[in-house]
């Protein structure tokens, strides 16, 4: 990789605050050039900043030199919105994570950006509570990421996504000025800045405190596994369940290939010769929760279930979730590359958009694996390939956009939990009309009138009044 | 308008009634209508469409438009088993219950009401439509101007059209009494949707299956009773939840406050809060740029200066 020396005078001016925490050697460089989309991009500087002060100081410096800067956690993100575009600065918020107070009264902790996701639930849970937002990637993704990106993950069908459960957040302002969004009152004083903030991927400052709601630990949890030999009867199944009265604390599928190659990964003992299987999870009091067992089953008969398999004990259902949040890993097993997806489309459509999936990635000799939030209609197309292969990036990036276009068709939106970042970016006139757009633009500069924070994400460029730091998504950023 | 999902004629319609020019204000319900201040005399008063336009019970989404009541939502979607829990006067409006921003009584369980809000299409100040969210359960598609909306008194905007993500109705609903110490009672019950104390006396909202419900009452000496107290109306304070504890009674006060949310309903009137000079500029910053011409429900403030 090549990359531009970096700015000498910034360097020098972080470096006297940061010290060797300010870096430009090309490993790092490298590190911090991609996320979990498959784009990659070109960062100048690396700052891995210890608390608010420092960020603020960065942020400071950026400015006086003409330099964008891009927050980010752990990369785990789909659609590139933690990729650096434009030859940012990069403020990685790996450092600041403590968690910096536990207030059971109020039912909040204080965390900085860069707790772990899972860390903070465990830490949590001898106090009979945890963060209800769950990725996934829990075990690696940042609170600071799940703010950026209004995360959700399987438990957010019942308990809500990011944005539920985050009750402030401390910001460094891409102008450098340190505010306090939102407070712990029930409802703050003015307009809902808080609300906008979680979910601009970065465009409107940078997280440096957030306070997040604790959810009580449920004292009951029952684990279900439903097979289908026919994937319509799966869905149907997610359907039913739904309008039967019941919210599931989550509702995940998994299709044949996904069955397939997590089982190989993890001995779990799911049917491998099942067509589709669903993940149930209900929680609660006891009543309710035998309430829901029940209904389920009897949907799930309805529906020509094969069989149904309630986990006995903590350690099965542990054993279960495994396989499940292993599932993208365990791609590995059938090709070395995998390109993750991220849409939502009407429950009741899940069936269509599914078929028109395997299709498109037929259509374009690639392989599909299926393992998604059923309950709320948030899909995860996995296209698995190969790297190496010649002119396989464009395949992909081609059956990617017919995947949206699938999903925005049948009345969905562009993405769940993983935001537009730079991939989707071009996708949103997809969605929303250029006066949508525009407006959107329009609260943005409110916030950075400048566009120093994450240039170049979220809105097309044409629907920008700022792109001061260039135009388009730089060629080559697809590797 | 929006490439995809048509724009309802009705909004269309609405967008002319609201225009372009002269001040104007959407009227709802009038049940909060003095919250931040009335209009300034002059402001010409418009009302949102009506009319529940879609209900899918499997996709537990409702589309409405924003003049609808709540009786007639709560209604409708009941005869599917469902709700939107805004608990509000049932002659209150969509619209106008999520411009005014107020959470409901059962907030403890069901969260703020904004949460329940997927999409919003609203007038802008130049008579165009503006849609921001999306009609699915779960989406993070652009900036959420939506949670903006919420709460805004119509500064931003005459809200057209609203989809609300909508709950199964529970299998009972049952309120109960006591003098107990409502913290204890918070900290003991699992997720009860109400708990409810005016310095001595609770009353305790429970929902569930009949088993769950009956056996968190049993945990304290309850009697059961047919709803909530009336609650005073003349000022609402918001605290930290854990500062009601030592929330002081002052003479001759009547309140009520929600244990675990931190809301306190009393006969006196609630002093403004303050706002930081950071956060108020940028929302004036915001006021000016979605209302530069200060047409929309002009007088009325929701940034106290």
């Amino acid at each position: 990789m090549v990359h531009k020396s970096a700015d000498e005078k910034l360097l020098s001016d972080l470096r006297s605050f940061l010290g060797d925490r300010a870096r430009d050697g090309d490993f790092e460089l490298g590190l911090y050039s991609k996320d979990g989309s498959v784009l990659k991009g070109d960062p100048m500087i690396v700052c891995l900043p210890i608390d608010t002060e420092e960020v603020q100081q960065i942020v400071l410096a950026c400015r006086k030199h003409d330099r964008p800067f891009l927050a980010r956690g752990s990369g785990t993100g789909l659609a590139g919105g933690a990729v650096p575009v434009g030859d940012p600065v990069v403020i990685a918020t790996a450092k600041m994570n403590k968690i910096l107070d536990v207030d059971i009264d109020n039912r909040i902790a204080w965390v900085e950006p860069g707790v772990l996701n899972l860390d903070l639930s465990r830490e949590l849970s001898p106090l009979g509570f945890h963060f209800a937002p769950d990725p996934s990637s829990q075990q690696v993704c940042s609170i600071g990421g799940n703010v950026a990106n209004n995360s959700g993950g399987p438990h957010c069908l019942a308990y809500g996504v990011t944005s539920a459960h985050v009750a402030a957040v401390e910001v460094v302002l891409p102008d450098g000025r340190v505010t306090l969004l939102g407070d712990l009152t029930p409802e703050s004083p003015g307009y809902d800045l808080r609300g906008l903030f979680i979910g601009s991927e970065g465009t409107m400052g940078i997280a440096t405190k957030v306070a997040v709601r604790l959810t009580p630990n449920p004292p009951e949890v029952r684990t279900l596994l439903l097979d289908f030999a026919d994937v319509r009867d799966g869905a149907a199944a997610v359907s039913s369940i739904i309008a039967a009265g019941l919210i599931p604390a989550a509702l995940e599928m998994m299709d044949q290939r996904a069955i397939e190659i997590v089982e190989a990964f993890v001995n779990a003992g799911y049917p491998t010769e099942a067509d589709a299987v669903l993940l149930v999870e209900l929680d609660g009091l006891p009543g309710g929760v035998e309430h829901g067992v029940e209904v389920v089953r009897a949907v799930a008969e309805h529906h020509q279930v094969g069989s149904v398999r309630v986990a006995a004990d903590d350690a099965e259902r542990a054993l279960l979730w495994k396989g499940r949040k292993n599932a993208f890993g365990a791609v590995a097993r059938i090709k070395p590359d995998y390109y993750l997806h991220d849409t939502v489309v009407p429950r009741g459509k899940l069936v269509e958009v599914l078929e028109k999936v395997y299709q498109i990635a037929d259509a374009y000799d690639l392989i599909a694996v299926n393992v998604f939030h059923a309950g709320d209609g948030n899909l995860h197309p996995i296209l698995a390939y190969d790297a190496d292969e010649k002119g396989v990036l464009e395949r992909v990036q081609a059956a990617g956009r017919a995947i949206v276009t699938a999903s925005i068709e049948a009345g969905g939106v562009l993405s769940g939990e993983h935001g537009i970042g730079l991939e989707k970016r071009d996708y949103m006139g997809m969605l929303f009309s250029a006066h949508d757009m525009a407006t959107q633009d329009l609260v943005r500069e409110a916030l950075d009138p400048d566009g120093f924070a994450n240039p170049l994400k979220v809105l097309p460029s044409g629907s920008r009044c700022s792109d001061s730091f260039g135009q388009h998504v730089p060629d080559g950023a697809w590797v | 308008m929006s490439p995809v999902g048509e724009v309802d004629q009705r909004v269309l319609e609405f967008a002319n009634v609201v225009g372009a020019s002269d001040p104007v204000t959407v009227v709802g319900g009038r049940t909060q209508w003095a919250v931040g201040g009335t209009p300034e005399p002059g402001t010409r008063e418009v009302r949102a469409p009506i009319g529940i336009w879609s209900h899918e019970p499997e996709e537990m989404t409702v589309r409405c438009g924003a003049g609808t009541t709540l009786g007639e939502l709560t209604e409708q979607l009941a005869r599917h088993g469902q709700m939107v829990p805004f608990d509000m006067a049932p002659e209150a409006t969509v619209g106008g219950v999520l411009s005014v921003g107020h959470s409901g009584l059962r907030r403890l369980r069901y969260g703020h009401i904004r949460d329940l809000v997927l999409q919003i299409r609203h007038i802008d100040h130049s008579g165009q439509i503006v849609s921001s969210g999306g009609p699915t359960v779960k989406n993070v598609s652009g900036y959420d101007l939506c949670r903006l909306m919420v709460g805004s008194l119509g500064k931003f905007g005459c809200i057209a059209e609203v989809t609300l993500r909508c709950l199964p109705i529970p299998a009972v609903t049952r309120w109960f009494t006591g003098f107990l110490d409502p913290f204890e009672i918070f900290n003991q019950m699992y997720r009860p949707s109400a708990i409810l104390w005016d310095g001595n006396q609770v009353w305790v909202c429970i929902e569930g299956v009949v088993s769950d419900v009956a056996a968190q009452a049993s945990l304290f000496d309850f009697e059961e009773v047919t709803g909530p107290p009336s609650l005073p109306t003349a000022g609402r304070l918001t605290v930290e939840p854990k500062e009601l504890r030592g929330h002081a009674q002052k003479p001759g006060e009547r309140w009520i406050a929600e244990v675990g949310v931190g809301v306190i309903h009393t006969d006196c009137v609630a002093p403004h809060r303050t706002i930081s000079d950071v956060n108020l500029s940028l929302m004036k910053d915001l006021e000016d740029r979605l209302d530069p011409n200060n047409r929309l429900n002009p007088g009325r403030q929701v940034l106290v200066r």
